[in-house]
């Protein structure tokens, strides 16, 4: 059948091309019902068809080498695909392996055609190259997903309150690192600035632990305040904390400390020479 | 060089800074106003910051000073209106500017000292 004809890679190729070609409904079709049995696509049968026949015709064109920009067309399509999937939150195999289904689809439909077998083999080399990719802009559809809710987070966690006049306080929630004290530090003083607030109470009630490098980003704030004029009060130090600070050694110099929010605003309100009393 | 001009206002000595501070002109700024001081007997000087958006370790030494000269001849010194990032330079340049006293706006700046004077 083959004789001496030498396994040239290309023509191998189309001649698995133009055999997908003629059987492209049986193997579509298959394709499509192993992928949805697999589970791995939340979409209906009709938008998983549609997918999937997208990439089967680039596929075919892909491989009949006739187009140059075919391959790149067919990464793009299934880095869409990986990453709508990504975003649906289905698994990475799950993904990867409604892309291997096509070698499935494909062998049962070549069950009656044994002489295609190298054919097979070269399409198959090529199917396992399409899933490691999809596989790959999983994982990194996944990371900017992750990326981008941190960020989000990072400016959720760190809201400035205004408590009276002049008077503005930053409650602060989890667990500080060089990243968000930097951003709690520059929003404070933002909100100072623009509000022209002369002080600020630094609330930790909601922070977890405070070592030595997080009681450094503190006093660099409270630095930072009082270059613009501003004096900073740090209150909520609850009792292991103040425990860990005092066995570190952490100095908090002359910053004043409150036990309570309401200790620190009722400070703050005297030293701008204000007084609740009873109405 | 440009030079930074000294308003007298009352018994305080008022330096607005809208330029880009250049070494020299610090160091002309610290000159000039160390003779003003000396001439008019001033008790208080704002230095307004305001315009200022880079400063440098030097230029931080250098307000430092201006506020340790004033000190000699009985004024003190209060920096108004830095910007947040100016700050966090300072701060993470371990410049805490001692002998110089902050407000955030020339208004408060002023009541800082008028509480101080009397």
């Amino acid at each position: 059948m083959h004789g001496t004809v030498t396994m040239d890679v290309d023509s191998t190729q189309q001649r698995m091309a133009s055999f997908l070609r003629d059987h492209e409904d049986k193997v579509l079709a298959r394709w499509v019902e192993l992928v949805l049995a697999n589970g791995a696509s939340r979409a209906s049968t009709d938008e998983v068809r549609r997918e999937l026949g997208e990439i089967f015709t680039v596929v075919v064109r892909a491989m009949s080498g006739s187009d140059e920009s075919a391959i790149g067309e067919l990464r793009a399509s299934l880095a869409e695909l990986s990453r709508s999937r990504a975003r649906a939150g289905a698994t990475p195999t799950e993904t990867a392996s409604s892309i291997f289904a096509l070698k499935d689809a494909t062998y049962e439909a070549m069950a009656g055609v044994p002489e295609l077998l190298p054919e097979f083999l070269t399409f198959s080399r090529m199917i396992d190259d399409l899933g490691l990719h999809t596989f790959e802009i999983f994982a990194s559809a996944r990371e900017e997903i992750i990326a981008s809710q941190t960020e989000s987070m990072l400016e959720l966690s760190t809201p400035v309150v205004r408590l009276w006049d002049g008077i503005i306080a930053v409650p602060l929630v989890g667990t500080l690192d060089s990243a968000r004290t930097q951003l709690v530090m520059e929003k404070m003083l933002d909100a100072l600035v623009t509000l022209g607030a002369d002080h600020a109470v630094i609330d930790i009630t909601g922070v977890a632990t405070v070592d030595t490098e997080v009681a450094q980003h503190l006093l660099k704030t409270v630095m930072a305040a009082r270059l613009l004029g501003a004096e900073c009060t740090i209150s909520g130090i609850r009792p292991q904390i103040a425990h860990t600070i005092v066995s570190l050694g952490i100095e908090f110099g002359d910053i004043a400390t409150k036990a309570s929010l309401a200790d620190a605003l009722a400070y703050a309100l005297s030293r701008s020479g204000l007084k609740v009393g009873p109405a | 060089m440009e030079r930074v001009p000294i308003l007298k206002i009352g018994g305080t000595l008022f330096v607005s800074i809208q330029i880009d501070l250049q070494d020299a002109s610090v160091l002309q700024l610290q000159e000039d106003l160390a003779e003003e001081l000396a001439k008019t007997g001033a008790h208080g000087v704002i230095i307004d910051i305001t315009a200022v958006e880079i400063v440098d370790s030097f230029i931080g030494r250098m307000l430092a000073m201006i506020g340790s000269i004033s000190r000699l001849f009985d004024a003190e010194t209060v920096l108004v209106g830095m910007r947040p990032a100016v700050a966090i330079t300072l701060t993470e340049l371990g410049l805490s500017l001692k002998g110089v006293r902050t407000a955030l706006n020339a208004e408060k700046g002023l009541r800082l000292l008028e509480a101080r004077n009397g």
